[in-house]
């Protein structure tokens, strides 16, 4: 493989990873705080791909992509008071069948509202404008993800450590309860940390859907389990860990397909998980905890 | 000399950078009841755990009658950060898995009941007399291992009225009341067919009345089962009452050892834990 | 009478309906068509949804890998199972491999192989995987289950599982009775293993398994048993589907067919052998009654609905599993099972409710 040819790859990759990373860490931030998957999430970021197609049909780019991400955050957050905040006292198994009865049911929805024929998605007109340098071809949303993603990572970061929403964040992962008695209004925190975790599954969407061009019901489904496993691989509850997680298993996909092996880069992608859970489970930057007995 | 059943020695528990139990060396010998006293966050239930097989100590060596049960020393990131003692002393690693060592001999309460919540008071011992049972999957599934299956019944039967609890025999565990549910629990771990029984706070939450009833009850059971006990409490009355010797815990460290007579006069343990009679 | 030869007289009568109902189906197939395939896709499902809940409900060990287990059953039985001199034809693309050509089985052995197969692939997927937590273990069962039907879609396997064409011409049931006896062997074996010291085991580990594990219970050992008879059950429960459809792929075995499953076992009660039998006959059988909601040239009374059109019949079992999960988390059954005693005691507190409000 020439160099060029690496190099192409390589971007790719980093474009990959950086779409996932930014769904990877709406898993992680409710992991940490509900001690949920949310299987839902890349249902989510599948509905909102759907979203931007009906937001581009009646709205100029520049209204459609707010519209999108606002739908995309409403859905999290009622989701979120309907299925999940009910079952907060249940036993685990419960609220695990509510987020898959929620991804069973945002299919299933999304297969009779839209019927399972892939859809096209809109271009937003910049976005696919073709870019060359140094021999490398590429499209300006490969080149703006990455970017993007490591943007809105410092961003977060900031809010995490800096704001008090962030510190309310920290304190619910940490002990719920303690938390409600320190003051701490631990639905808002439970809100915002969803509306944080669908806005970047929002822009996710944009950027991932712009290249792959179409959205079909079960869009989200892989990419979902995919994004994951970047989370388990970063650290659960790690968000850095989650955006290294996504770059790591985007570049490795990538790779994967171009050396011919596509078919098993869903598979390689879930035996990482088992190997990682194996080995070390708390993941890359994740923290140990032990059960008192 | 009665022989020795339990032996500690050196066992030592540091997670990260904290020593919950700090080479804590005691002996349990044959119809002994012994108890382990000390404040709160002592490191009394980590000492169990670590002789039960729920943790693997950091350092140190139990033998459970003459035999090495559990051995460990200082691995890896620990190396560096033991704060402990006698470290290098211990060179074998030897591990068991709880069942393991409930399949030889040792069974244990929980400080906070840890009962089968939804399945029934009979099927809570009756469970308990699984281990003991020699059928495999196959011949139990096709009822080829009845005889042992009614053994195993009337065992549990035997048990429950021995400890009062026939009548609610076919009673959901969670719906009895407190001290019925820590009885349930003793009952379940005789199930076992034990040599040594831990009972961890067994009078926790009893009024006074109750505490007696407990002392008699431990009294009778380890008579009639051929026991040898240790014990975790903090009641004193039956502390004192029953135990043979009393080994005293602070901060993980042991600062007393010895009878009933001569831990209530220990300065040491008066003021770490006793407390001083007031005077008025 | 006492009760208990009340019991077994009715379980007689019971038994002997059901075959009589089995037998009139039978009988003119053509007319019953309908009633007979709803029949054999519940049994079907019945028996992988007690197997779930064997593993899920009585163990604790909540596992999303069904879908994977049922590929390797479906998969061997059908391959042992199609036709010598069909087989040329059903592989057109690359051939058949040498020593597969002939290799052909009746259908209760394929069917056993096939479960064999499962239950070897889920010993060695029990090893690493069953000391994870629940959520992570659900995670790491469905990324298996995805990885065992990308292996059987690989081009590689062209040769033994036809790759990504799937296989055809698979014989199917001789009658009603084959599936139907199968299913109630299975469901019947696993009962006993429940009922049995080891099911006891299993259900201690789910109570409480730091608790099981001090009262001598090696927790590794008996997760790996109630992990492997599961899907040894499950994988039968494959081949018996493969046989039922006649022609498999590997989209049959989506992740979208374990959360069905899902639905089933949490609709009849998680812990409830009789509520996964029950469930199963719900929602297969719903499949028929509820096809309405498909049809968009359906009429309530001469109104046309614009609801219902294709697609529609799945999103009401999906509201229909949230909704249960949300308000009725115990299910039809709860943890309870059959019981001719359950049934009087139903209909008496109906009529005591009855002449109660009759006399106030």
């Amino acid at each position: 493989m020439s160099a060029t040819t690496f190099a192409q790859h390589l971007l790719t990759g980093i474009s990959l990873g950086g779409a996932y990373a930014l769904i990877a860490i709406g898993y992680t931030m409710v992991y940490g705080i509900l001690r949920l998957i949310n299987f839902a999430h890349g249902d989510i970021f599948m509905i909102s791909g759907y979203f931007m197609i009906f937001a581009m049909a009646s709205f100029p780019w520049f209204i459609a992509i707010p519209v999108a991400l606002i739908g995309t955050v409403i859905l999290g957050v009622v989701i979120e008071k309907a299925a999940y905040k009910p079952l907060r006292s249940a036993p685990r198994m419960s609220i695990m069948i509510s987020a898959i009865g929620v991804s069973y049911l945002l299919e299933n929805l999304a297969t009779y509202l839209f019927t399972a024929i892939p859809k096209a998605y809109p271009e937003i007109p910049f976005l696919k404008k073709i870019l060359t340098f140094g021999g490398i071809t590429t499209s300006l949303v490969t080149l703006l993800t990455p970017v993007l993603t490591v943007v809105l990572v410092v961003l977060l970061m900031q809010l995490i450590n800096h704001t008090k929403i962030g510190m309310a964040m920290r304190a619910v992962s940490k002990d719920t309860e303690a938390s409600r008695l320190m003051g701490i209004k631990v639905d808002n925190t439970i809100s915002m940390t969803f509306i944080i975790g669908c806005l970047l599954a929002g822009i996710g969407a944009i950027l991932y859907f712009t290249d792959r061009m179409t959205v079909y019901p079960y869009s989200g489904s892989l990419p979902g389990l995919k994004c994951f496993v970047a989370a388990v691989l970063g650290g659960i509850g790690s968000i850095p860990g989650a955006v290294i997680g996504g770059f790591i298993i985007g570049i490795c996909e990538t790779f994967l397909v171009a050396f011919g092996y596509s078919t098993f880069s869903d598979a390689f992608t879930f035996l990482l998980l088992i190997i990682i859970l194996l080995v070390r489970p708390t993941g890359l930057f994740g923290e140990a905890a032990t059960d008192k007995v | 000399m009665a022989e020795n059943v339990l032996h500690v020695e050196n066992m030592t528990m540091q997670f990260g950078g904290v020593v919950a139990v700090n080479n804590l060396s005691l002996d349990v010998n044959r119809g002994e009841i012994v108890a382990l006293i000390g404040p709160n966050g002592a490191g009394k239930t980590t000492a169990f755990n670590m002789i039960t097989g729920v943790y693997a100590p950091t350092n140190g060596k139990i033998s459970f009658k003459g035999e090495v049960m559990l051995e460990n020393h200082p691995q890896g990131k620990m190396v560096k950060n033991y704060l402990g003692e006698n470290d290098g002393r211990y060179d074998k690693i030897i591990v068991k898995t709880p069942d393991q060592i409930t399949n030889l001999g040792i069974a244990r309460t929980f400080q906070n009941i840890r009962l089968f919540k939804s399945l029934t008071v009979f099927d809570n011992v009756l469970i308990a007399r699984h281990m003991r049972s020699k059928a495999n999957v196959f011949s139990a599934t096709f009822c080829l291992n009845k005889k042992e299956e009614q053994e195993n019944r009337k065992k549990t039967l035997e048990l429950l009225r021995m400890v009062g609890l026939e009548k609610e025999k076919d009673e959901i565990a969670s719906s009895l009341p407190y001290g019925k549910q820590r009885r349930l629990e003793i009952a379940r771990a005789l199930a076992t067919e034990p040599e040594l029984l831990l009972l961890d706070e067994p009078a926790a939450g009893m009024n006074p009345q109750e505490t007696d009833e407990l002392s008699e009850f431990i009294l009778k059971i380890k008579k009639d089962f051929h026991l040898t006990v240790l014990v975790i409490e903090h009641h004193m009355e039956l502390v004192m009452s029953i135990s043979d010797r009393i080994y005293v815990l602070d901060f993980g460290k042991l600062i007393a050892q010895g009878t009933p007579e001569v831990i209530q006069n220990d300065p040491k343990v008066i003021s770490a834990y006793l407390g001083v009679q007031e005077d008025e | 009478m006492n009760k208990k030869t009340r019991n077994t007289i009715l379980n007689i009568l019971l038994v002997a309906l059901v075959v009589g109902l089995l037998c009139f189906f039978q009988s003119d197939t053509s007319s019953h068509s309908y009633a007979i395939s709803i029949i054999e896709r519940s049994v079907i499902y019945a028996v992988v949804a007690v197997a779930m809940n064997l593993l899920n409900g009585f163990t604790g060990l909540f596992s999303l890998g069904q879908a994977g287990f049922m590929a390797i059953g479906a998969y061997v039985t059908a391959i042992l199972t199609i036709p010598v001199e069909m087989r040329d034809s059903v592989y057109y693309m690359n051939g058949i491999a040498g020593w597969l050509h002939d290799l052909h089985a009746p259908m209760v052995v394929a069917l056993l192989i096939g479960g064999l197969f499962a239950a070897a692939a889920a010993a060695l997927i029990g090893i690493p995987i069953l000391r994870l937590k629940s959520d992570y273990l659900a995670i790491a069962t469905l990324g298996f289950a995805e990885i065992i039907r990308a292996f059987l879609a690989a081009p590689m396997m062209d040769q033994i599982t036809n790759g990504s064409y799937g296989l055809n011409n698979i014989p199917g049931f001789k009658n009603i009775f084959q599936p139907v006896a199968l299913a109630v062997i299975c469901i019947g074996i696993m009962v006993l293993l429940i009922i049995s010291s080891f099911g006891r085991a299993f259900k201690a580990i789910r109570e409480d398994d730091i608790a099981a594990e001090a009262m001598g219970i090696n927790l590794f050992h008996h997760k790996e048993l109630s992990f492997v008879i599961s899907s040894f059950f499950t994988g039968i429960a494959g081949g018996m589907l493969a046989i039922y459809m006649r022609s498999i792929d590997t989209k049959t075995f989506q992740v979208m067919l374990t959360y069905n499953i899902l639905l089933i076992v949490v609709l009849g009660g998680i812990g409830s052998v009789t509520g996964s039998v029950i469930g199963s006959f719900l929602i297969n059988g719903g499949q028929e009654w509820l096809r309405f909601l498909d049809d968009d040239t359906f009429k309530i009374a001469g109104v046309h609905i614009p609801l219902f059109r294709p697609g529609f019949r799945m999103v009401v079992y999906s509201i229909l599993l949230m909704v249960v999960v949300l308000f009725w988390r115990r299910g039809i059954m709860g943890t309870n099972e059959f019981s001719w005693d359950g049934l009087f005691g139903l209909f008496k507190r109906k009529k005591k409710k009855v002449s109660a409000g009759g006399e106030s």
